[in-house]
């Protein structure tokens, strides 16, 4: 087994406990720790992938700013405290539905020819490249979606703006 | 050298859980978790998917850095409407949100 193997293997391991325990924890806040657990695993997915610029990010945006985002929306609507029951039930249907979906997918995975599988070269791409590709291929869908996050930072402003009497 | 299919497989299982966190969980708060998993496990297939086809090209980098930037202005504005679904039933529960009109 080489080195590459077992990190892979690894970080699929923490991935996949870390989804297991946002499935079924049964406190709030360690179901978001365990988030944040496998929300870092796919940053080390993407290390194995050889993106290492994708997995910065994901380090910077998952790990750093939406974790947060969650636990202070959990802090705010004191998910704590009234834990009522966090499961629906509809769960055993749920748990199907999961299993059906996994089932499939991994039939799919084995049972489909994917092309162009033998020449997977270790091809190491660097920031330049990523940057200079994002700023002149994709130069459209990147002005887009800064104007998605603009419309969506006013969207969220103005829903969570307390009224006038609150 | 890793093969694609477990790639595949271990996505498809994060996928999976994202999935039943969704459909199972009660509280608004996770079920938006659960969304944020899926996207993540869609990405990490992207990415191999380029990395296996062409790794010239990074098409599924770029891909993935758009859904990322999708995510957070999704997850932006879903913990808004949380905290407004807050403040007037005072319970995160995705069931209490059953009024389709005021």
């Amino acid at each position: 087994m080489t080195s590459l193997q077992i990190t892979f293997y690894l970080t699929a391991f923490l991935a996949l406990a870390g989804g297991a325990g946002l499935a079924w924890s049964r406190n709030v806040v360690h179901a978001a720790l365990f988030l944040i657990l496998a929300l870092l695993a796919v940053a080390g997915l993407y290390l194995v992938l050889l993106a290492d610029f994708l997995a910065l990010v994901q380090v910077l945006i998952y790990g750093g700013a939406i974790t947060i985002l969650i636990l202070f929306a959990m802090m705010l609507t004191r998910a704590r405290e009234l834990p009522e029951a966090m499961d629906n039930p509809q769960k055993p249907w749920a748990g199907a539905v999961a299993l059906l979906t996994f089932l499939g997918l991994v039939v799919v995975a084995y049972t489909t020819p994917w092309p162009g599988l033998a020449a997977s070269s270790l091809a190491h791409i660097d920031f330049k490249e990523i940057g200079s590709s994002l700023f002149i291929d994709w130069a459209i869908p990147f002005e887009i979606a800064s104007l998605v996050l603009l419309v969506a930072m006013i969207g969220a402003i103005i829903i969570a703006r307390p009224e006038e009497g609150e | 050298m890793i093969p694609l299919e477990h790639f595949l497989v271990v996505s498809g299982a994060l996928f999976s859980l994202g999935l039943y966190s969704v459909l199972a969980r009660r509280n608004a708060v996770l079920v938006l978790m659960g969304v944020e998993l899926m996207l993540n496990a869609v990405s990490v297939n992207l990415v191999a998917f380029s990395l296996f086809e062409d790794p010239r090209l990074f098409l599924g980098q770029i891909f993935a850095i758009f859904v990322i930037v999708i995510a957070a202005a999704e997850v932006g504005l879903g913990l808004a409407i949380i905290l407004k679904l807050f403040r007037m039933r005072t319970t995160a529960n995705v069931d209490a949100a059953d009024a389709m009109r005021w």
